[in-house]
């Protein structure tokens, strides 16, 4: 109980985290409890009068395909998100426990991980994604895109991780764990990962918004998951209908808005953590 | 019997560059043996450079000898499989010179001493580890309820570094290796930490190796010396005479830096030559000849062999060479074999014994 | 006996934080004569370094000097606005911090680091002039010219440190304070080090505040030695004076944890810890571990005075 009060009370503080969490808060509330009032089939073709402006009876009109865009709002940003997280959490995990391995056991395996790592980061990725993903030829679903942001999220954690790790190492309380018995494993898993949750916390957030960032990218391409109506999906929709031309705003709007909420959000907490993180940024007393 | 730990002929070269064109020399062909029949502490004495501290990591298996042998109860070190290092790892501890980062800010102190408790077997119940680590706490004068449970930023650098005796007290090897243990602590609180190290001499049978370039604490605690030079000895011998008489004029710049507490005891009015002044110059004699105010020819020629001076001392120096001549491997002669700690101790009546002490300490 | 350069009244820094206000510096007063080298002893966290951090009013939130004047020359240090305040440090008022010598620029050579220091706080030199003067002050800390064009990675850490001492005379201050300035370096660097600031300060005539916490080196390098305890000034005089005859129990116990040359094995601590600066206890903030402590230390606070022409104590053993 105490441990919640000063949460709230150094939220209070750091303004940034504050509203960064807010915005995430609203989008949250949106999509899940959004569920429970609307109809997910809403969001798919067919389910309503085509080109409606926003009315009473669908207050975020619908789109050239007949869609309810308040459903297409509310599973839009649940399917966005799940993409950018699952994504994200992947590509976090797997290049935090090369960097991890690669930086604690040095040698051949580092001299390769490295390299793999810079070669590949050299590539740029959409290309590579894109490259991916039109082998599937838009029969991708959702956990697919996942997947396929995912191979790519990994390479820049695992160079940072590596070189928090290699700092570590030379730690005396590794050291000390050493002398103390521990084996190499232990050291990594109970000595280090502990002391660098904080950072893994922060890149996480940024992992999860390059995620999305990406997932946005190929969709919008078309190269996305065709028949699920996530926000970037909603994006190619509108420019292969013309909706600019059309002036359909309610259309245009929908995926923006909730785009800005969400990449605001994001960034404000990533700013609120880094200050969490570094005390020397604390600016009140 | 055979030592714990020896070194014998251990040179250990460092090479950098692109080319391995620079190589530092760290030790050079060095012999020392710690942890024989009666408990010492010796103190290994030098500026930085002077490889004390590649000497305590080489004892302590963190880092492979370029040549020569690392000895383990008469074993080579790097050649005994994995299983036998976990027994190597028990009798051989350490105490480092950061009391801040020996520990692990993520945890409360309790950690660094439970951590070993449990990879070693030195408990099978929860109440005996807790025990154990009471007495270990109480015998190097710290109260269990002030120190446990706590973070390691909510302590003074004193008790964090008492709590790493109490540690190495704890785990009962046979020899320490304590690099620089209390060159970051306030001097008014090293003299409880310095206490605490001659307890597991006395109490505990344990051999120091200490690590250090402070020789004020380091005549109050040891019964030997080994002063280093730029990779090689300078001087070695019983402490108290090292200190109040040093022969190697490099033992007595040494000396004569020591900031005594005393202001009618001041610095002398010779210039000071730092390694620093003087560059790496490649000579070909001894190596502290470019520094040295009483060089002669010879020194520039050839490096000068061990003399053995008197019955507890050798000297690198040609300004003994009418003294008998000793070979590098019989350092031994005036080191390690005085057993002065246990002399001392069964003056006074106590037999060292192993084993966590069970007497507290005042203070 | 002339002026002060440096009279400190009744200086109080606090740091504000979260769980209360941390009386870090509480109510300090002590005169530094021209051309003196005086000691400032006390364990860490006694309040020493930011002590330092006041005279060259360095202290940001969330501390800030709460009350007193610091009165450098004839002028109060404490209301001066920020741009005046630029125009003394250096000039008149130098520090070597704590671990100075591993703050320098490490992709700057010496000159550049000299002279920026230079230019920071006084403006109107010319090119060549600036050069003249960062060979001059290497030669006056014993370093070689060719220093000047180094990186700080090709020095040792003596050098380093003498480049910090450089820096710090560039304008010949009337007052340097030295925070540590050998902590981490050896003996015989130590006694280099120490010995070319001595030098300096003779040469030059600059009042001398040494810090640290080891009475070794402030026997061998200052005149006068205040000891401070957890904020507050306990005894201030001579060195040998407080050698010789400690007034302040906690001088007393200080100097009977030194190892001296001859007792050897004989080792003394000074038991308990220091109090919290957040909750001091009442009174005399060593009365809890003062052996000869009295009634009256247990809630009333000792008055500063100078009992004798020359020494100063704040113990109820001698108030007068």
């Amino acid at each position: 109980m105490a441990q919640a009060a000063s949460a709230i009370r150094y939220l209070r503080r750091n303004g940034r985290l504050l509203v960064g969490i807010i915005l995430l808060l609203i989008l949250f509330l949106f999509a899940f409890v959004g569920r429970l009032f609307v109809d997910g089939n809403d969001a798919y073709p067919l389910s309503a009068p085509a080109n409606l402006a926003p009315t009473l009876e669908y207050p975020f009109g619908t789109d050239s395909q007949g869609r309810d865009l308040l459903a297409v709002g509310v599973m839009g940003t649940y399917l966005t998100t799940k993409i950018g997280v699952v994504a994200g959490s992947l590509g976090l995990g797997f290049g935090t426990i090369l960097g991890f391995l690669a930086a604690y056991y040095g040698g051949v395996l580092d001299t390769v991980v490295r390299w793999v790592v810079d070669v590949l980061l050299t590539i740029p990725s959409l290309l590579v994604l894109v490259v991916i993903a039109s082998t599937f030829q838009g029969g991708i679903d959702v956990n697919g895109m996942a997947l396929v942001v995912a191979l790519l999220a990994w390479m820049w954690p695992a160079r940072v991780i590596r070189s928090q790790v290699l700092t570590m190492k030379q730690r005396a309380f590794v050291r000390v764990a050493q002398l103390s018995g521990s084996s190499n494993l232990e050291i990594i898993f109970k000595e280090l990962m502990p002391n660098l949750l904080p950072f893994l916390g922060a890149s996480l957030v940024g992992s999860v918004t390059g995620a999305i960032f990406a997932s946005l990218g190929l969709e919008a391409l078309g190269l996305g998951p065709m028949r699920e109506p996530t926000l970037g999906m909603t994006i190619y929709w509108v420019m292969y209908y013309g909706a600019f031309v059309r002036g359909m705003w309610w259309w245009i709007m929908n995926p923006i808005v909730i785009i800005v909420i969400l990449f605001v959000g994001l960034f404000l907490v990533s700013a609120g953590l880094d200050e969490l993180a570094n005390p020397r940024l604390r600016r009140r007393v | 019997m055979t030592p714990t730990l020896e070194l014998r002929d251990v040179t250990k070269v460092y090479s950098g560059g692109l080319f391995k064109r620079r190589s530092t020399v760290a030790l050079e062909k060095n012999y020392i043996s710690v942890g024989g029949e009666h408990p010492t502490i010796v103190a290994i004495a030098g500026e930085s450079g002077s490889g004390k501290t590649t000497m305590g990591m080489l004892m302590l298996g963190f880092i492979e000898p370029t040549s020569g042998q690392v000895l383990y109860k008469g074993q080579d070190l790097w050649a005994l499989p994995k299983p036998a290092w976990t027994e190597f790892r028990r009798e051989v501890q350490a105490i480092f010179q950061d009391p801040f980062e020996v520990y692990n800010p993520f945890y409360k102190v309790d950690h660094v001493l439970m951590v070993p408790i449990r990879k070693f077997g030195l408990a099978h119940t929860r109440a005996q580890e807790h025990d154990l680590i009471e007495r270990a706490l109480t015998s190097v004068g710290l109260r269990p309820d002030e120190t446990l449970g706590r973070y390691p930023h909510q302590l003074s650098g004193g008790q964090r570094q008492r709590i790493t005796v109490a540690r190495a007290l704890l785990l009962d090897p046979k020899v320490i290796i304590a690099d620089e243990p209390v060159s970051m602590i306030d001097a008014s609180l090293r003299a409880t930490v310095l206490k605490s190290l001659r307890l597991l001499r006395d109490e505990a049978g344990i051999s120091i190796l200490y690590i250090t370039h402070d020789l004020a604490t380091a005549y109050h605690i040891c019964d030997e010396i080994m002063v280093l030079y730029q990779g090689t000895v300078a001087e070695a011998g019983d402490v108290d005479s090292v200190i109040q008489a040093p022969k190697h004029p490099y033992t007595q710049l040494l000396v004569g830096s020591i900031p005594w507490p005393d202001p009618k005891r001041k610095w002398g009015q010779d210039a000071v030559l730092t390694q620093a002044d003087v560059f790496h110059v490649e000579t070909k004699g001894c190596k502290f000849a470019p520094r040295c105010a009483r060089a002669m020819d010879i020194c520039r020629e050839s490096p000068p062999p061990l003399f053995q001076t008197e019955a507890g001392r050798a000297v690198t120096c040609y300004l003994y060479k009418d003294a008998p001549v000793l070979d590098g491997s019989e350092i031994g002669k005036v080191l390690g074999q005085n057993g002065r700690g246990a002399a001392e101790a069964t003056r006074d009546g106590v037999v060292p014994k192993p084993g966590v002490p069970q007497v507290g300490l005042p203070g | 006996m002339s002026a002060p350069i440096l009279s400190v009244q009744d200086l109080r820094v606090y740091y504000y934080t979260e769980a209360g206000a941390v009386k870090a510096v509480d109510g300090v007063t002590l005169d530094v004569a021209r051309g003196m080298k005086m000691g400032l002893v006390g364990e860490s966290g006694c309040g020493k370094s930011t002590m330092a951090m006041a005279f060259m009013r360095l202290i940001k939130p969330p501390g800030r000097i709460e009350s007193g004047q610091v009165v450098l020359d004839g002028t109060d240090l404490v209301p001066l606005s920020e741009d005046r305040m630029r125009r003394v440090r250096l000039n008149e008022i130098s520090l070597i911090p704590q671990g100075a010598m591993n703050s320098l620029n490490p992709v700057a050579r010496v000159r550049k680091q000299i002279i920026d220091g230079i230019q920071d706080h006084n403006g109107r030199f010319s090119r060549a002039e600036l050069n003249d003067r960062v060979e001059e002050v290497l030669e006056a800390v014993d370093l070689r010219p060719e220093v000047a064009d180094m990186f700080p990675h090709e020095l040792s850490g003596g050098m380093k440190q003498r480049v910090c001492v450089a820096i710090a005379i560039s304008m010949r201050p009337k007052v340097i304070i030295a925070d540590e300035p050998t902590s981490a370096l050896d003996v015989v660097v130590q006694r280099q080090v120490m010995e070319t600031i001595q030098r300096l300060q003779q040469e030059l005539g600059i009042s001398m505040i040494l810090i640290g916490h080891d009475m070794g080196l402030m026997a061998q390098s200052i005149e006068h030695l205040a000891v401070m305890y957890s904020g507050r000034l306990a005894e201030l005089a001579e060195v040998n004076a407080i050698f010789e005859e400690p007034l302040h129990p906690y001088t007393q116990l200080l100097i009977s944890t030194l190892p001296v040359l001859g007792a050897k094995g004989v080792f003394r601590g000074i038991p308990g810890i220091t109090p919290s600066l957040l909750s001091p206890p009442p009174g005399c903030l060593f009365h809890p571990r003062c052996p000869q402590a009295q009634e009256i230390c247990q809630h009333k606070v000792p008055t500063w005075q100078e009992i004798r022409p020359g020494r100063w104590v704040a113990c109820h053993k001698y108030e007068v």
